[in-house]
């Protein structure tokens, strides 16, 4: 359960087949790995359908039992090799053309209306607009009513639409591409789309496989295919596949093998396959290193035969192709409460107009028939009838659905709206801020999870993985100890390559890409041959050359003479040892699965691969049984120190032993990651036992990753010391200074890490996470017993330091323990007391913790308080804890892209993260806030306006503004100027953010958006809506004014008065909000002017009428005054008596004059500043 | 085999694999909108500032509140609520019965000048209590129907007085709100002479041009079982009867004046004018009040002081706080951008 050696040493998700010819012609053929797999299984697709216990082995197990499962026929799909008609005769297998257009020109609106209607709002929306079709409740006009929702509906059907014609177009040129497929024995160059289960397909080099197949054959005498999965999961490295030697043939045309392929229903892990073949009545078991996948290219291989076994939507590819897990931001999800409360007062508003209407009706009873402006009975049908009247009951009801009708937008559904527009505009400034683009992957930064934008805005947990995180994860060879010497004076670095043994590979010279630093004396030492030490030197750079799973590919460069040796392997400390081996002459240039041929100093040697034993994560090593060209059989291992030792032979050597583990301690704690090498010379009858057990273990059907490991830890045992590698895992750039900048702003930066307890606390001091000033409390544990009993001490010890926050500023604790003692920790009751222990530390760094692990720890804190958290990582085993995460970050680097899959944001370097939270989350999280109090005030406003002069019209759901009005209020009269200053608005800028990153505190400690501001808008709203209500209403008291010009003056004034609330609150003032606020309040005119020029409308003209009067006016500029002053007289007071620091730091740059600048750098290097 | 393999395809791996030109640079194009760097301005509020607009408020809204109020007080207003007085005693008891009878309703009211009236005067009659903004009633109108002939049958929006007792004739102009048209009448005479009250250009231009036909004649009306209000000369088109003009203006409020007329002379303190009025409208059946009006009008409009004592009280209100802000500046000084505010160097070892 040690994730991190999957990056010590190779883990690789490839296996390999070992074929001997001439001991054995038979294939001996090994499947699935159980350690490496199983991992990223669980990570990959498992983590959301099944309950995880974080921690446990549970991983392990559950790769450790499917090797068990029996297949069953219910479960499984059975393929006729070259028979595509007997495969889909009983079950209808898909066909290989694929759709990923959502919809037809026939099912496009239903479906697309479908879609859209699962958002609640927009059902909300409906109901509304259906009920106002009713005739006893059209409030507003038919149109006016059904406008809005038309409009986003309509918006989003284009753009629906849009993208489901690119999609189309590309789906058709897919579809479209040809491809050979056996058919009468020949092959026929045919579409993709026809391509069907069971048929049997040849692709050539370079082409793009159409489907999920089984290899059957490869051009390789022993099966063996490369493929590049670039399409599939981003890994640009060579995977190996291989064929089974009973369906290999020499040729494509060559008679063509029956049989009968019974394989797993189609699912989307793609790192999972489990097939049995039945050829010629012999069953062979198929793995994941048999199958091809559609999107893959085959590379380096000139032609492959495979059988399709999952085609068009059922290949892997196709069901991986599903976006990002879609996650709901803090701030929206308080929103929503903020909702429930609109909803409550938007009933009561309904309630209270419904009631008083029904009192109203109730003491005029008997005046309703002659009321003239009720007229309850209609004469002009002959007989006296009642006119649209029901009764008190439903009238009663009908006016609270009406209030229903005109009071509903007090539930901002255009925010909703505003809300995705601006998210869109702050990623697109997340994603072209040029400090966050990586020169050297060429990357910019990527917004995958487009609603949790202002979630960044409020960490207060960081998880970093540390490889590939805070390192670079390139992996550089730093020094060797062989023999109990250390060579690690080595510094210069092989410039013109005389050295580095340029081997001649036909008429050109073959150069290893990467250039690597020697040390001069071991290189001196590797080229003596008769000397002990020589020997030693020279066994154990074979051991880093053959040791792997690298595989080398020759690369054509500039120069013609000259070709370049890159070598391809998922491990980049197998590549670092690769290319280490090369610069001292032990140059790999070539492998199969057969044998590898190593170029030593400049002299060619063809090394047997007999057998290799995968890494797994229970052994924490690998090895290689080679047969030398000097006949003799040696197995090579390498590994994990911890794992190593334990099976080196202590008696002999044991002062090389002692020294290489001093050497280990010592290269740990400069940070420098260590596999220890070992080999031991094996004898013909040895070699034979396991021979035959490896040959029994690897075709047995059931358990067989169990016996397989069984057998190589059988053989890996008394092995002699070689020596151990040190290799430097650099860190990044800007790394110490990004962690101390967010430890200021106040976050915690926990690091997780599946490395060595040394090589993280190394990382840690050299990243500045740990510093010589902390307490550190390790706890490494093997029980729970001492587990429980380590935390009591750690926590008694935490509360005689103090609990005060000055003692905790000097006594700074650091946590650092390991993944066995999570073991014990994690879901169990021990957990309470590791949270409330971990929670006072200042770092936390957990080492050897498994994917799972990890995802347990965030869980830890993500479920006993309610701070952000964010998992930021680059590897497969980040994934679980990126997704449990509130805000999960990949980085996009060496480690494939699994993790920039899975996660909300994708970056280049890990220093991004200051940039992205101090700047962008801060920004985007006090845009966001004040967006959607604005927005709650900005409609309930309206609404209460509207209200209040229900209450004057015996509350019958009378408006004065025009339905038009009410309808375009929320979109045009003030839509706009919101969602600009959501997007672009910033209280600080970027200088004073990343300066000093306490101002991130602000997010942490929700100070934008709480509950308090919530009640306090509220109350401001309803004196706003008073003030602009009552005015004109007072003015116009007892005169001859009409409804509609009363309404004309409702609506300037409730516009410009909600437009100059947003103008008092913003800070920057570019031409763009100048434009977006001034322009909305000219468009309100315009709009206003518009529909009172239309005759058909009670009222026509009236606009132009009263603006005529000098009241109107002064009216206006009275609300306007008359509104703000409260709310402009509490800001100007909490901002001069009470400010806080963003004000201070808003001040700062307007007025710091140079003096106080450099006053403040003191104080920056001067921590603490004296005051 | 292997080995020319390797080397045959290297080529199209060499392609794929050798780092991105840089021409392909994914860089973001530098611009200052992008970077969020436009030019901008930040305003701060400063003591200055604040007390500035506090200061400029109060120097605006006061005048313009002397002069709302003064002009306020300089509209001379009679207001005469009859409704009561109009009905003979001895059939207060059933003031409904009485205003749906056959009586003659004619009334005597006497109006004293206190005060300089200058012309013209506006006569209005004011309803209380009567909601033309109820929703029954504002819908009930066809302003298809209003402005051309074509349109006479657009009356589906009218009921329940859209077309005649159970027949298919449409009612010209239909709906509750022209059926409910006032009919009180006012005429005026001052010392036994009359005075005329000018009843031409009392409703909005653009409704007698564009909103109301010049073609379009008064058809069926009131001819109904149940007589809401005024008869409409048949022979005139809509465009000229400006007191249906008028009242299809609905009001705003449930308490409302609408002009009647104009005087055009002035009238003199101690004048008593005559008032003879005909008391047809029934308001009786929602105990509605009635009440005459005549009225001078200022720049203002008439006679309401709310707006005045608004803008007064806000400008105090503005120097007050341009006081005590100046007082707080005094009292508790603080220089704008101390980095000694700031939360962290205020209280070291708290964040």
């Amino acid at each position: 359960m040690d994730s991190n050696s999957q990056n010590e040493i190779n883990e690789s998700s490839q296996v390999h087949d070992f074929v001997h010819k001439s001991l054995s012609n038979r294939s001996i053929s090994s499947s699935k790995n159980s350690g490496g797999h199983s991992l990223r299984e669980v990570n990959f697709a498992e983590l959301a359908s099944k309950p995880v216990r974080h921690g446990s082995r549970g991983a392990d197990s559950e790769g450790f039992s499917s090797s068990y499962k029996e297949m069953n026929d219910d479960d499984a799909r059975i393929i006729h090799i070259n028979d595509p008609v007997k495969s889909n005769e009983k079950f209808e297998f898909a066909g290989n053309s694929i759709r990923t257009g959502k919809y037809s020109i026939l099912t496009f609106l239903p479906r697309n209306l479908f879609e859209q209607f699962h958002r609640v709002a927009y059902i909300y929306f409906l109901v509304i607009a259906i009920l106002n079709q009713l005739p006893q409740l059209a409030v507003f006009g038919r149109g006016a009513s059904i406008m809005p929702l038309a409009f986003v509906l309509v918006i989003t059907a284009i753009k629906d639409l849009y993208e489901d014609y690119r999609r189309h177009r590309s789906d058709k040129i897919e579809n479209n591409r040809l491809a050979w497929v056996l058919i009468n024995d020949e092959f026929q160059h045919i579409r993709w789309k026809y391509i069907r289960v069971g048929e049997i397909i040849k692709v050539s080099a370079n082409e793009t496989l159409p489907c999920d197949m089984v290899l059957l054959s490869t051009s390789d005498s022993t099966g063996v295919a490369y493929v590049q999965t670039t399409n599939l999961d981003g890994e640009s490295n060579l995977k190996t596949r291989y064929a089974k030697q009973e369906t290999q043939v020499s040729h494509p045309e060559s008679k063509m093998i029956s049989g009968l392929i019974k394989c797993d229903k189609p699912n989307r892990n793609i790192y999972g396959f489990q097939a049995n073949m039945v050829v010629d009545g012999k069953r062979i078991s198929l793995g994941p290193s048999n199958i091809i996948l559609r999107g893959c290219e085959l590379k380096n291989t000139d032609w492959a035969l495979g059988v399709a076994v999952y085609a068009g939507r059922e290949t892997k590819a196709m069901l991986n192709n599903s976006g990002a897990p879609s996650k709901r931001s803090r701030l929206e999800t308080l929103m929503n409460r903020e909702i429930f409360f609109l909803s409550v007062f938007l009933v009561l508003l309904c309630v209270v107009v419904s009631v008083c209407h029904g009192l109203w009706l109730r003491r005029h009873k008997g005046d309703l028939d002659l009321m003239p402006f009720y007229r309850k009975s209609d004469y002009s049908g002959g007989k006296v009838e009642d006119y649209n009247y029901y009764g008190m009951g439903r009238e009663i009801l009908f006016v609270f659905l009406m209030s229903v009708i005109v009071f509903q937008i007090m539930i901002p559904i255009s925010l909703y709206i505003s809300m995705e527009l601006v998210r869109v505009g702050q990623a697109f400034f997340m994603i072209r801020d040029d400090q966050m683009y990586d020169e050297t992957t060429n990357s910019r930064f990527q917004c995958r999870a487009l609603n949790i934008n202002e979630d960044l805005g409020q960490i207060k947990y960081v998880f970093s993985d540390k490889t590939g995180t805070l390192t670079e994860n390139k992996m550089e060879f730093q020094c060797a100890s062989i023999g109990g010497v250390d060579y690690s004076n080595g510094k210069e670095c092989v410039e013109d390559g005389h050295i580095g043994y340029p081997v001649q590979g036909g008429e050109q010279v073959l150069r290893p890409k990467m250039k690597v630093k020697v040390d001069q004396e071991l290189l001196d030492l590797s080229k003596r041959k008769n000397l002990e030490e020589g020997r030693n030197v020279r066994d154990f750079f074979i051991a880093l050359a053959a040791c792997n799973t690298i595989v080398p590919l020759t690369v054509e460069t500039q120069d013609p003479a000259v070709r370049l040796i890159d070598y391809q392997g998922e491990s980049p400390d197998e590549q670092a040892l690769v290319y280490a081996a090369a610069a001292y002459g032990f140059t790999l240039i070539e492998r199969t699965s057969g044998h590898i041929v190593i170029d030593i100093q400049g002299e060619r040697q063809r090394f047997d691969v007999l057998g290799l034993h995968e890494f797994d994560s229970d052994r924490k090593r690998m090895s290689v049984i080679l047969g030398c060209p000097d006949k003799t059989i040696k197995l090579f291992v390498k590994g994990a120190d911890t794992s190593m030792f334990h099976v080196i032979d202590k008696s002999i050597n044991s002062n090389t032993i002692k020294a290489t583990e001093s050497h280990l301690q010592s290269y740990s704690s400069i940070g420098l990651r260590t596999l220890v090498v070992a080999s031991k010379e094996l004898s013909p009858i040895l070699f034979e036992q396991w021979q035959s057990s490896y040959e029994s273990a690897s075709t047995a059907l059931m358990g067989r990753a169990a016996l397989l490991r069984k057998v190589a830890t059988n053989i890996e045992r008394h092995l002699s010391i070689l020596g151990a590698s040190a290799i430097e895992d650099k860190l990044q750039q800007g790394v110490p200074q990004a962690v101390k900048s967010l430890r200021k702003a106040g976050i915690k930066v926990w690091v997780l890490t599946g490395d060595k307890q040394e090589t993280a606390v190394s990382i840690g001091y050299s990243s500045k996470l740990l510093t010589s000033k902390m307490t550190q409390i390790v706890i490494n544990n093997n029980s729970k017993e001492s587990c429980r009993k380590s935390l009591q001490d750690a926590l008694l010890m935490c509360k005689k330091l103090g609990t005060d926050s000055l003692a905790a500023e000097i006594n700074q604790l650091a946590l650092i323990i390991d993944g066995t003692s999570l073991v014990y920790i994690l879901d169990t009751d021990l957990e309470e007391q590791l949270f409330e222990f971990a929670s006072r530390c200042n770092v936390v760094l957990c080492c050897r913790v498994a994917p799972l692990q990890k995802a347990g720890i965030v869980a830890l804190i993500k479920n006993r308080t309610d701070d952000m958290t964010l998992a930021i990582g680059d590897g497969a085993n980040d994934v679980s804890m990126i997704q449990m995460a509130d805000v999960g970050i990949g980085i996009s680097g060496q480690e494939g892209r699994q993790a920039v899959m899975a996660s909300d944001f994708a970056m280049g370097q890990f220093r991004f993260l200051v940039p992205l939270l101090l700047v962008h989350g801060h920004w985007n999280y006090q845009r966001m806030s004040y967006m959607i109090l604005y927005n709650f005030y900005r409609n309930a406003v309206f609404v209460l306006v509207l209200f209040w002069y229900v209450l004057f019209t015996s509350f019958t759901l009378t408006t004065a503004i025009t339905d038009w009005s009410s309808v375009l209020y929320s979109i045009v009269y003030t839509g706009f100027p919101t969602v600009i200053v959501g997007i672009l608005d910033k209280n600080l800028s970027r200088d004073s953010l990343l300066k000093y990153p306490q101002l991130y505190g602000a997010g942490q400690r929700q100070e934008n958006y709480n509950k308090r501001l919530f009640w306090l808008t509220m109350l401001d709203t309803i004196w706003q809506s008073v003030a602009a209500f009552f005015v004109p209403l007072l003015s116009y008291w007892g005169s001859s004014v009409d409804g509609s010009s009363l309404g004309d003056l409702w609506t300037i004034a409730v516009v410009i008065m909600v437009n100059m609330h947003l103008a008092m609150d913003i800070i920057r003032w570019s031409w763009i909000t100048h434009a977006a606020i001034w322009g909305s309040v000219i468009s309100t005119f315009v709009s206003v002017m518009i529909i009172d020029l239309v005759p058909l409308l009670p009222g026509y003209w009236s606009f132009f009428n009263i603006a005529k009067t000098e009241l109107f006016w002064m009216c206006v500029l009275g609300v306007v005054i008359g509104a703000l002053l409260p709310r402009f007289v509490i800001k100007v007071v909490v901002q001069y008596c009470r400010p806080n620091d963003i004000q201070i730091a808003r001040e700062m740059e307007k007025y710091g004059n140079s003096r106080r600048d450099s006053q403040l750098e003191m104080n920056q290097i001067f921590d603490p500043p004296s005051r | 085999m292997n080995s020319t393999t390797l080397s045959s395809s290297a080529a199209g791996i060499g392609s794929a694999d050798s780092t991105p030109p840089r021409r392909n640079s994914k860089r973001p194009k530098y611009s200052r909108f992008s970077q969020q760097e436009l030019p901008a301005c930040k305003p701060i509020l400063t003591p200055k500032w604040v007390i500035a607009a506090f200061l400029l408020i109060g120097a605006v809204f006061i005048p313009i509140g002397v002069f709302s109020l003064l002009a306020s007080r300089d509209v001379v207003q009679i207001v005469n609520q009859y409704e009561t007085d109009c009905i003979p005693e001895g059939s207060r008891t059933d003031k409904v019965g009485f205003i749906r009878g056959p009586q003659d309703k004619t009334c005597h009211r006497t109006l004293s000048i206190r005060r300089h009236m200058k012309q013209p005067i506006y006569v209005y009659y004011q309803l209380d209590n009567f909601y033309q903004n109820h929703r029954r009633y504002v819908k009930s109108r066809s302003d298809l129907q209003l402005r051309s002939p074509e349109n006479e049958d657009e009356t589906k929006s009218c009921q329940p007085e859209g077309t005649l007792n159970g027949t298919k004739a449409p009612i010209v102009p239909c709906g509750l709100i022209a059926w409910s048209l006032f009919n009180d009448t006012y005429e005026f005479s001052r010392n036994k002479r009359q005075l005329t009250v000018n009843k031409r250009g009392i409703s909005w231009k653009s409704d007698r041009e564009r909103k109301f036909g010049k073609n379009v004649y008064p058809k069926n009306f009131q001819n109904g079982t149940l007589q809401g209000g005024a008869r409409l000369d048949s022979s005139k088109p809509l465009s000229e009867q400006e007191d249906l003009i008028v009242w299809m203006r609905t009001a705003a409020l449930p308490t409302f004046r609408k002009l009647y007329g104009k005087i055009e002379v002035d009238l003199n303190p101690g004048d008593v004018i005559d008032v003879k009025l005909q008391n047809n409208y029934n308001t009786y059946s929602f105990n509605g009040k009635k009440k005459l009006v005549l009225s001078t009008t200022s720049w203002l409009g008439g006679k309401n002081d709310f707006i005045g004592i608004a803008y007064l009280s806000v400008g105090g209100l503005c120097f007050l706080l341009a006081t005590i802000f100046t007082v707080i500046y005094f009292i508790k000084p603080r220089e704008l951008g101390d980095p000694n505010y700031l939360s962290w160097n205020a209280n070291p070892g708290d964040h």
